[in-house]
């Protein structure tokens, strides 16, 4: 993409992206790259695919045909874009933070416990460690009183944050949100876009499926518009926002307005 | 003699050493809780594998998990104890033979814990299959995005989630579980009820010893229902209590 070639080494790249459930044909062939530092926000309407091709990112779904490159390693697929190599996408995984519109966190654990779960038992890091870096991001996020809270007595808001402070824990390389506050009691939004806001302030990769757009008009370095499992327009948050091309984004803005 | 002289006449019988039976009951009553144990364990893991089987397993596994859970739920028990310890015990041995191998006498106790454990399993299975699918996909969905491995995510994250859901009916299990061994008088296992016919006919001091049998059963009973109610709060934790819970 011409418009993001700062020379910076690519963090997310993704070619010619198709996906299908049975004959339901919901990605038709979407690229996109994500350099380092990039904020790449994804758009469009419900059934557009966006979130799907977020999750086929770190292949929450299969592709059903395309390449994912992660960092520059090609994530190696089968032919049916099932992947080839457990170990490698679990390696992927690790390298990016991943947060769902529905928090997702574990109810049987603590927010603590969250947070230092996969550190301490897939990345073996020492406890200590883990459990330092841990309160760092609870106290980042606002929620340093809450580490011994389960999250089902917490706010969506907190919650959530709880959710990108557990990403964080994982020391990612790029974050890759799913319409993180879609869930949210409309009062708990700006908590939670005020912490994504500044991970993207101190230059983070991400990803981002949003219904936000002024949020994304604001974070954003890159804007893609989806429309029916194609890219329909995309450029710097400006000019898709302030002088959209295609009749479709311009409707859509209309819509979301 | 009124009846209730007669019961604490009798009630002699219970004591500890002989001419009472009350260390024959307490041993008997042991090896009824030991089968238990081994019957419900044995009848855990066949669960824990019949359900991932059923839930993720090829048409195959499932077809024959499928046959499998429909016919032990179907025989009574008392029938699958005369066809294992009978009819499998006597063709075994037979094939043995004429492998020119030796007989085999299979013991009252690894009998019951085979026939019980198979039994439980089969209840098993449907119980973890239905606490499994009750897990949120999205708790399992965040350990795969977060690249946990599989059988880690099995144990740290399906296991503990779909805990609080199986354990009101796992406990259920565990009581049929001691309560079916009584089954294995049958076939001449002196556990708690077959020893308690024999002290009763020797006696002729039926009510009283089927009394203390009962009261056996009970204490069991409540203090398997209290643990189990520890482990349910246990699961739960974590959990915002609904009313009526």
């Amino acid at each position: 993409m011409a418009d993001t070639a700062t020379g910076k080494p690519e963090a997310i790249r993704v070619d010619e992206l198709h996906k299908s459930f049975g004959a339901h044909h919901v990605l038709k062939g979407v690229s996109l790259t994500a350099r380092e530092g990039d904020v790449v926000a994804i758009i469009g309407g419900s059934g557009s695919g966006k979130s799907t091709m977020l999750r086929c990112i770190n292949f929450l779904e299969t592709p059903s045909s395309g390449q994912i490159t992660i960092a520059g390693e090609p994530v190696e697929m089968r032919a049916d874009g099932t992947p080839a190599n457990r170990k490698q996408i679990e390696r992927i995984r690790q390298s990016l933070g991943m947060v769902f519109q529905s928090f997702n966190l574990w109810t049987h654990r603590t927010v603590l416990e969250n947070l230092i779960e996969v550190p301490v038992h897939v990345l073996k890091t020492p406890k200590d460690e883990a459990i330092a870096r841990a309160r760092k991001l609870l106290a980042r996020v606002g929620l340093a009183e809450k580490e011994g809270a389960y999250p089902a007595f917490m706010s969506g808001g907190q919650q959530q944050r709880a959710a990108i402070a557990r990403a964080l824990c994982m020391e990612p390389k790029a974050m890759l949100f799913d319409e993180p506050t879609s869930a949210l009691d409309p009062e708990l939004v700006g908590e939670v876009l005020q912490v994504i806001r500044g991970l993207a302030d101190e230059g983070r990769t991400m990803i981002l499926v949003t219904h936000e757009m002024k949020f994304a008009r604001e974070v954003a370095s890159h804007v893609i518009y989806l429309h029916n499992g194609l890219i329909e327009e995309q450029g710097p948050p400006d000019q898709l926002f302030g002088a959209p091309k295609s009749d479709r984004l311009k409707q859509f803005l209309k819509s979301v307005a | 003699m009124n009846g209730a002289g007669l019961l604490v006449s009798t009630l002699d019988y219970l004591a500890w050493s002989p001419p009472g039976w009350g260390a024959t009951l307490a041993v008997a009553l042991g090896k009824s809780i030991l089968i238990a144990i081994g019957a419900f364990g044995l009848g855990l893991l066949i669960g824990v594998a019949g359900a991932y089987g059923k839930l993720y397993g090829r048409p195959v596994t499932r077809d024959l998990l499928g046959i499998y859970t429909t016919i032990v739920r179907a025989v009574p028990e008392l029938v699958l104890i005369l066809i294992l310890y009978f009819a499998v015990t006597s063709s075994l041995n037979n094939l043995l033979l004429a492998w020119g191998f030796e007989r085999v006498q299979i013991s009252g106790f690894a009998a019951g814990i085979a026939v019980l454990g198979v039994v439980q399993g089969a209840y098993a299975t449907e119980i973890l299959r239905g606490a499994i699918l009750s897990v949120p996909p999205g708790q399992i969905e965040a350990a795969r995005a977060m690249g946990m491995p599989p059988l880690m995510l099995a144990w740290r994250v399906t296991f503990p989630q779909m805990l609080a859901a199986a354990i009101p009916g796992l406990a259920n299990l565990w009581l049929i579980a001691t309560k079916d061994t009584a089954l294995l008088a049958v076939v001449g296992y002196a556990e708690l009820t077959l020893v308690t016919r024999q002290a009763a006919s020797t006696t002729k001091a039926f009510f009283t010893f089927f009394m203390a049998a009962g009261l056996l059963y009970l204490v069991i009973s409540i203090l398997s229902t209290l643990i189990f109610a520890r482990i349910e709060a246990w699961a739960r934790r974590g959990q915002v209590r609904r009313a009526g819970t």
